[in-house]
């Protein structure tokens, strides 16, 4: 079935000349897509190519300024999710909307005709869940659930009310790969039966082997509409960024002393939200990139801050910089001790939004360009230097170092902290989520001068979400899971699937096996 | 019909030109005030805005009340700027008034002159004090600095009716709450003769400089500033958040009790209860209007302080109550936050309402 130009060919869904607008970004521009009955169809593009604009569009979330949605043929001004269902249209959402401290059933109850009893639903889902091969257990509360699980629960809410149409956003970033095994089995069955569905993703491999159609989105404008299975990565992203990202090379370093090291530390979490770090043993060495990764939410954004200073709960002695004792100490001790840290948060935690960037350099390089205390003197003309150098060497997109932090795109922000903090010369780098919502050049070249540290005798930490990523650059890996570290093991040595069985907690007894992924 | 539309960045242009808009519709109000009143327009607002300026003298009245105003905002300022909501002000200013006039009290014939500096010093450690209480509650025990310091101006109010009530009381006062008048040593040295300007406004005007460099210039000021933006950049930067607390009211209850000794020890010259004037309130006002930049505050001071004379001879020129200037104050305060809307929006106008 060919999407393109099969006007006589019944579709499921069609989007015609879409046109929506934000004051200061035009989010879709004139968007056409095809959506034919039992089809897989991914919608490709980086972060801010308009992929959610687009699908809230056709959820009713969001008024288009112009174009129409058309569904089975038929003209529809869709003003709700709630008149979007009703059509049959069903969304899951990146982030899930059920409430913890009920069950899965009584969740779904929640969302339905009050009509219903509970029993019906109870019976119902299970009815779904049988059919879709999705085990959902209706009487456990949700807050017991994997992340797996939960999404579970969604996509059998999303198929109670039978539509033709389902809308899944980025369903895949926080399964391990066998859970995403498993939701493609559900996908394709569903396709089968002829729903279509509309997948968003960024995940070029996934795209490759799921979806039989594929538009592309560029700066809110639709760049291709391609099979991609016929399709390489390469011209893919070509589609999707408009360049080829340059390939890294990679190199063999001795390791030297160890740089940083954490010791049998625990730390209790001090909220309901936050997880409790239990007994983790980790070094990372001067010339080595170590890894580490896990879904977020597994105790990640906790060891950081332990690591960094921003947390002071360490206990004495669990965490070492060159062999000093820095448990207790501030981020300001441990940056001149040559630790230098990039946090996940751009906007408000590695950057102050509102103030330029010549400001910003003062949050870590105050050393560089502050004069001596007690005066601790700011020269404007030092600082300005300074973010202009970062600016040229990383190629920050930027009207110049007394632009607000805030009118840089996320990318271009993250180029500049990262650069801060490389031009500093650090002795341990830790970067967290290196080329989060960065577009794929701008990820090759900040991955690129991650690698040049370490080539120049700095150990680095990197945590993120990507598996590739971590692949491309890591020399050892560990994984994090529900507050522990896994042992590391080298690159070279690691698969896919070990590390996704990792990222359940499972590493230390193969016996224990059933992962309940 | 109109809309508001978010800008993609916040309005260099309306973060001056917010005040100044602000200033003109509180006038336009005014006027619409004095028409209701029964009271000539014109006359209103010549009394409020031409009296003030028209004279050596009046300029100096001017200065006058706009000294206190200014050294309370200054350090108002950089509370805010710190994002810690000292609104307790007021308190911080009786209290330094408090300690300095028992300073004052102290002095006899034969005291010299260096009893000034430790008067002010006096003051600046009373609104300190005051200050700090705050400080504490808040890092030890987290509590709310905004009630805290509310609360604590009422405490302040009573400490001072207390001593001037009770062992303060002038013996030869016929039985009136308030001190026996200062000794001549104690007051502030005048500015120039004939007027009741001193050597405070001196103070309070390098105090906006001093002010500027601290927070512009100085890294200490950065930290603070960075603490009120983005708290988790600060702790990325690893700043210390209690540092900021206790700098930033330490600082703003220093200016404030300074400003409470130059008050008793200069036009007023003794303890009574209406040393509070409400200028430890009204200096919020000063301190956003002036958009929390010491310069800026210079200009809004003055601003505050015609509205203060401009409440005082509306009593006595027009026969209207002198609350008038609360009423001013307090327009001018919520005309500003209506006007800062066009900081980060602007208004555009749709013909049609509701279709595409």
């Amino acid at each position: 079935m060919g999407g393109i130009d099969n006007t006589n060919l019944a579709l499921r869904l069609e989007v015609k000349n879409v046109t929506k607008r934000y004051p200061s970004v035009v989010a879709n521009s004139d968007v056409n897509l095809q959506v034919a009955p039992g089809e897989i169809h991914a919608v490709l593009g980086e972060n801010g190519a308009g992929k959610s604009t687009l699908m809230k569009i056709i959820y009713g979330a969001v008024k288009p300024d112009m174009g129409e949605v058309l569904l089975d043929g038929q003209r529809r001004l869709i003003r709700n999710p709630k008149e979007a269902r009703a059509l049959g249209i069903s969304m899951v959402f990146q982030h899930f909307s059920l409430f913890e401290t009920v069950t899965v059933a009584e969740n779904i109850w929640l969302g339905l005709d009050q009509s219903l009893t509970l029993e019906n639903v109870r019976e119902q889902t299970m009815r779904k869940a049988k059919i879709y091969g999705l085990d959902v257990e209706p009487d456990r509360p949700v807050h017991s659930l994997s992340v797996g699980e939960r999404q579970r629960v969604e996509i059998v809410r999303a198929l109670l009310s039978d539509p033709k149409v389902l809308i899944l956003d980025e369903p895949t970033s926080v399964l391990t790969p066998q859970a995403v095994r498993k939701l493609f089995v559900t996908l394709r069955q569903l396709a089968a039966d002829g729903c279509s569905v509309l997948y968003i993703s960024h995940k070029l491999d996934e795209i490759r082997e799921l979806c039989s159609h594929c538009t592309v989105l560029r700066g809110g404008k639709v760049t291709g509409h391609v099979d991609p299975r016929n399709e390489s990565n390469a011209s893919l992203s070509r589609l999707m960024i408009g360049a080829e990202p340059p390939k890294l090379q990679h190199r063999d370093v001795k390791t030297g002393a160890i740089g940083l090291q954490a010791k049998g530390l625990s730390i209790i979490a001090d909220s309901p939200f936050g997880a409790t770090l239990d007994n983790i043993n980790f070094e990372v060495r001067a010339g080595e990139i170590v890894g580490i990764a896990g879904v977020s939410g597994n105790g990640q954004q906790e060891f950081l801050a332990a690591l960094s200073g921003e947390c002071t709960r360490a206990p004495v002695g669990s965490i070492s910089l060159f062999g000093n004792d820095i448990s207790k100490r501030n981020p300001r001790v441990r940056r001149a001790g040559g630790l230098h840290f990039v946090p996940e948060e751009r906007l408000g935690r590695g950057a102050v939004p509102t103030l330029s960037l010549a400001a910003n350099t003062l949050l870590s390089r105050a050393s560089d360009v502050v004069g001596k205390p007690p005066l601790s003197w700011i020269w404007p003309k030092a600082t300005a230097t300074l973010a202009e150098g970062i600016i040229k060497r990383f190629n920050v997109k930027a009207a110049g170092p007394s632009a607000q932090a805030k009118s840089l795109s996320g990318g271009n922000l993250q180029k500049y902290i990262v650069g801060r903090e490389i031009s500093a010369n650090p002795k341990v780098l830790i970067v967290s989520q290196p080329t989060w919502g960065v577009d794929v050049g701008a990820a090759a070249q900040i991955r690129g001068e991650l690698l040049k540290l370490r080539d120049e005798g700095c150990a680095l930490l990197v945590v993120s979400e990507e598996l590739d990523e971590l692949f491309e650059v890591c020399d050892r890996l560990h994984v994090m899971a529900k507050g522990r570290l896994s042992p590391s093991i080298n690159t070279a040595d690691a698969t896919v699937e070990k590390i996704g069985e990792w990222m359940s907690g499972l590493w230390d007894s193969a016996s224990t096996g059933a992962a309940h992924a | 019909m109109l809309k508001l539309e978010a800008r993609p960045q916040a309005s260099k242009l309306w973060g001056i030109g917010s005040p100044l808009l602000a200033l003109v519709i509180t006038v336009i109000i005014g006027v619409a005030i004095f028409m209701l009143m029964g009271k000539d327009p014109v006359k209103g607002l010549l009394v409020f805005f031409w009296e003030p300026v028209k004279s050596g003298y009046a300029l100096s009245e001017l200065a006058v009340k706009a000294t206190p105003l200014l050294l309370i905002a200054l350090g108002l300022a950089v509370c805010f700027r710190s994002n810690v909501w000292n609104i307790g002000a007021e308190g911080q200013f009786v209290l330094g008034a408090v300690t300095a006039g028992g300073v004052a009290l102290l002095a006899d014939k034969s005291t010299g002159p260096w009893i000034i500096p430790l008067i002010l010093l006096a003051g600046v450690l009373g609104g300190m004090l005051w200050a700090g209480i705050v400080a504490l509650l808040r890092d030890r025990f987290n509590a709310s600095e905004i009630l805290v310091s509310l609360m604590l101006v009422y405490v302040a109010e009573l400490v001072l009716s207390y001593m001037v009530y009770g062992p303060w009381k002038d013996p030869n006062g016929f039985n009136f709450p308030q001190s026996k008048n200062f000794e001549k040593v104690t007051q502030i040295p005048k500015l120039l003769d004939g007027t009741r300007m001193n050597v405070g406004l001196l103070i309070a005007l390098f105090g906006a400089v001093g002010m500027w460099i601290f927070m512009f210039r100085t890294y200490g000021g950065f930290q603070l500033q960075v603490g009120g933006l983005a708290p988790a950049a600060a702790k990325y930067a690893g700043f210390s958040s209690r540092r900021a607390l206790w700098t930033a009211l330490l600082v703003s209850g220093g200016m404030a009790g300074l400003a409470g000794a130059l008050e008793v020890a200069g036009p007023i010259g003794q303890l009574t209860p209406y040393v509070p004037a409400g200028y430890g309130f009204a200096a919020i006002i000063v301190a956003f209007v002036g958009r929390l930049n010491p310069i800026g505050i210079v200009f809004s001071a003055i601003l505050m302080s015609m509205f203060y004379i401009g409440g005082e001879l509306a009593q006595s020129r027009l026969g209207l109550p002198k609350s008038l200037t609360g009423v001013f104050q307090g327009l001018l305060l919520f005309t500003l936050l209506a006007c800062d809307t066009l900081i980060a929006y602007k208004i555009k106008f749709s013909r049609s309402a509701g279709s595409q």
